[in-house]
C-alpha cells in the first residue's frame, strides 16, 4: 500500500495531478474519469487517454498480451475496442468516450505488462481524437469511482 | 407447490445445451456468438469433437507452441479462440464443458480471472469430490469477461492419443504445477478415474444446484442470439503456419 501510494505520488507530480488516499488499496488519481467498467480517461482538449485502472489490472492479474485496435478506427463509449489477456483469460478494453483512434502504445505489444506496473502512466493503451466531449459528463469522478470499487470489492 | 419447484424458485435461469462430437470450431464460434448477443445464461457441453485440432489461446504464437513440421505435415487443424492462453490438442475423447454467465446472476463471483476460476474449482469439486487424481491434469480451462458476462469453458480429456501430444510443445512459461514434466507425465486420462456418463450426469447436477436449468436445442439458437458481433475465433491458415515455421527456421 505505501510503495503504491509512493509510486502513484511520483505519477502524479509528473501528471500534475492530485492523488486520493482511500481505504482500499488500488490507487486513484483525482483528475481522470473513470468508467464503470474500469477504464480511465483523461481528457485534454479534444484528445483523450485511456487505460485500465490499478483496481482492474490488480484484478485481472499479470497482463501478457493487448490486442490493439487500428490506427483510424471508430470507438464508442461504452463499447470494446480491445482486450487484454492475462491468467488464462481475455477481458474486453471498454471505451469510456467516442471518438478515433490517434494513437495507440506500440510499447505494450513488446511489454504488455506496463499495463500492471505503470497502469496510468507507460502503461496507457490508446488516444483518440473525441467525437463529443460532452459524454464525459457520463462517467465517474475519482471519489465516485472509489466508493465504486469499494462497493464491488465488499459485494464479493 | 412440490419441493423440488420450491426449491428451484429463486434460482436464475440457465439454458442447456448438449451436443456430441461437435467440431470444435463451431462449438467456440456458438460459444463466442452466445457470449456477445445473448443475454441468457448458457451451458454447453459437447462429449466428444470430430477431428484432433489443435486449439491456442488469444495470443498464442504458434512458432512458439507447436511442432509446426509434423502439424503441417499431418493436416492438423490450429484455432485460434477468443479466449485466454492456454494450448490444447482435443479429438474425439476430448470432453467438453462451458459456462456463459451474467455477472449479476452470479453475486458471489467478480468478473474477474481468479474469481471466476474460484467458483468453477468450487463446481467441479462436487463432481470430483470422490476422485483423487493427485498432482495430475486432466482437464485445461480458458475465460472471457466482457462487460456484464463472462465465459469459463473446460476441455476434460477423457481419454488422449499420447502421439497426438507431440504436437505441441512444452510451454517455455512454465506454471509452478506443472514442474518439468512432459505431457505424459503431467497428465492423466479421466476415463481410468470415473464413468463418462456419470461425469456429465454429475457435472449437470452440479451446474443445477445454482441454475434452472432448460434444455435448448441447437436448432432453436438463433431465437436467443441476434445481431452481428465481434468474431475473433479463427482457423489459422495453412500459409499462416508455414510463415510461422520459415520464421522459426530463419531465427534459428
Amino acid at each position: 500500500m505505501a510503495s503504491s501510494l509512493l509510486w502513484a505520488s511520483r505519477v502524479a507530480s509528473r501528471l500534475r495531478i492530485s492523488v486520493s488516499q482511500r481505504g482500499f488499496s488500488s490507487v486513484v488519481l483525482k483528475d481522470l474519469k473513470y468508467a464503470d467498467s474500469h477504464e480511465w480517461v483523461k481528457i485534454d482538449g479534444n484528445k483523450a487517454t485511456f487505460g485500465i485502472t490499478d483496481h482492474a489490472q490488480d484484478h485481472l492479474g499479470d497482463v501478457v498480451y493487448v490486442e490493439l485496435p487500428d490506427l483510424g478506427r471508430p470507438v464508442s463509449q461504452g463499447e470494446s475496442f480491445g482486450a487484454v489477456e492475462s491468467v488464462k483469460a481475455t477481458s474486453d478494453i471498454n471505451s469510456p468516450v467516442s471518438g478515433t483512434v490517434v494513437e495507440v502504445n506500440e510499447k505494450l505489444t513488446e511489454s504488455p505488462g506496463l499495463v500492471n506496473t505503470s497502469p496510468y502512466e507507460e502503461g496507457w493503451i490508446i488516444k483518440v481524437e473525441l467525437s463529443d466531449a460532452g459524454e464525459a459528463k457520463n462517467l465517474m469522478d475519482s471519489d465516485k469511482y472509489s466508493k465504486f470499487c469499494e462497493e464491488e470489492d465488499v459485494k464479493h | 407447490m412440490s419441493v423440488n419447484r420450491a426449491k428451484n424458485l429463486g434460482l436464475p435461469l440457465m439454458n442447456l445445451v448438449r451436443l456430441k462430437g461437435a467440431p470444435i470450431l463451431e462449438q467456440l464460434h456458438l460459444e463466442e456468438r452466445l457470449l456477445r448477443t445473448s443475454s441468457d445464461n448458457w451451458c454447453i457441453v459437447n462429449d466428444g469433437t470430430n477431428v484432433p485440432t489443435i486449439v491456442m489461446g488469444m495470443s498464442g504464437k504458434p512458432s512458439q507452441l507447436l511442432e509446426l513440421g509434423p502439424v503441417i505435415q499431418d493436416r492438423i487443424p490450429v484455432i485460434k479462440r477468443f479466449t485466454g492462453r492456454g494450448t490444447v490438442i482435443v479429438d474425439k475423447s476430448t470432453m467438453f464443458v462451458s459456462l456463459i454467465c451474467n455477472k449479476d446472476d452470479v453475486p458471489n463471483v467478480q468478473p474477474y480471472p481468479r474469481s471466476v476460476m474460484a467458483w468453477s474449482g468450487s463446481l467441479y469439486g462436487e463432481v470430483f469430490k470422490d476422485y483423487v487424481f493427485g498432482d495430475r491434469k486432466f482437464g485445461g480451462n480458458a475465460q472471457s469477461i466482457i462487460r456484464n458476462r463472462w465465459i469459463h469453458h473446460t476441455s476434460f480429456l477423457w481419454d488422449y492419443n499420447v502421439r497426438n501430444m507431440a504436437y505441441l510443445k512444452l510451454p517455455s512459461r512454465v506454471p509452478q504445477y506443472r514442474l518439468e514434466r512432459d505431457h505424459t507425465d503431467f497428465v492423466c486420462r479421466m476415463k481410468d478415474y470415473i464413468e463418462r456418463s456419470d461425469f456429465v450426469e454429475k457435472t449437470v447436477k452440479a451446474v443445477g444446484n445454482q441454475f434452472t436449468l432448460k434444455q435448448v436445442n441447437l436448432e432453436d439458437i438463433d431465437s436467443y442470439a441476434k445481431g452481428e458481433h465481434l468474431k475473433s475465433t479463427r482457423l489459422l491458415t495453412l500459409k499462416e503456419l508455414e510463415e510461422a515455421m520459415a520464421g522459426t527456421t530463419h531465427n534459428a
